[in-house]
């Protein structure tokens, strides 16, 4: 991928990531995170992760995002959302957040691999399904048993949670 | 050229932004969000460590690959589970901000 795509795409979804946390609506928030998703699986696409890229918008612009603003409509938000800003806990949270960026940049200026570019790829790596496919299913099919037993408990839970309480 | 820290620092400084949304947001539905930004953070630094290791067959490292598909699974279990936390706690409070739920802190 050349680099004027990886900076576009990586600016858009820091920008939107950053409306995320900035927007005071919602709503707004949740239509960022999709715009951001969407940057991040150009991404994994760049680092020739097709499936995993698509995986992405399926499961986060798809799935996820459907499902906070299905509950942002149900609980109907938009009256809250005016309250003053605390503007101590504001800035002693961003100079946290900062500190920890400060942290990891410099770890990863340390680091001697981060200054090297991509090697090549040999072969074809369109095929990523197949070969994301047989290791999941070979190497890691435990896991990912467990995974299914997981996703099963948690739609339990769901449905046990949302349901409502019998009066008495 | 585009090389392994720069797809590391975009990653490191999408984590942080999403750490800044836990500790200012008071809205529980930003908040995870927030969490959400911070897990597709941490996927784009393996995808990325994952096309750096490049094995003998010229294929990148797909370990990382299905590490990441697993993490995908797991943030949708949490989210669905964490939003119908949130609706329970909205029918009985009538709030989703965190500063109103107050019962536990000592």
């Amino acid at each position: 991928m050349s680099p004027v795509l990886f900076w576009i795409f990586a600016s858009l979804m820091l920008v939107f990531g950053a409306a995320v946390v900035v927007n005071r609506n919602p709503v707004a928030s949740a239509l960022s995170l999709v715009v951001s998703f969407i940057g991040l699986a150009a991404l994994f696409m760049s680092l020739d992760a097709y499936f995993l890229g698509i995986i992405q918008v399926l499961v986060y612009a798809g799935a996820v995002m459907v499902l906070f603003l299905f509950i942002i409509m149900l609980l109907n938000l938009q009256a809250e959302a005016r309250r003053p800003i605390n503007w101590l806990a504001a800035v002693g949270g961003s100079a946290v957040a900062v500190i920890l960026l400060i942290q990891i940049v410099r770890i990863i200026g340390n680091v001697q691999a981060a200054q090297q570019t991509f090697p090549l790829v040999a072969s074809s790596t369109t095929d990523d399904v197949r070969n994301v496919g047989a290791l999941l299913f070979r190497d890691y099919n435990l896991p990912f048993q467990i995974i299914g037993v997981l996703v099963l408990v948690a739609t339990i839970g769901v449905v046990l949670l949302s349901k409502r309480e019998p009066r008495g | 050229m585009i090389t392994l820290g720069d797809y590391l620092l975009v990653s490191a400084i999408l984590f942080a932004t999403g750490f800044a949304g836990v500790m200012l947001r008071r809205n529980l539905i930003v908040i995870l969000m927030s969490l959400e930004l911070m897990l597709n953070a941490a996927n784009l630094s393996l995808v990325a460590f994952s096309r750096f290791r490049v094995g003998a067959n010229g294929l990148p490292n797909y370990n990382a690959q299905v590490f990441v598909f697993f993490i995908i699974t797991v943030a949708a279990a949490e989210v669905a589970v964490g939003l119908a936390i949130l609706v329970a706690l909205f029918r009985a409070r009538q709030t989703t901000d965190v500063k109103d739920i107050s019962s536990l802190k000592f």
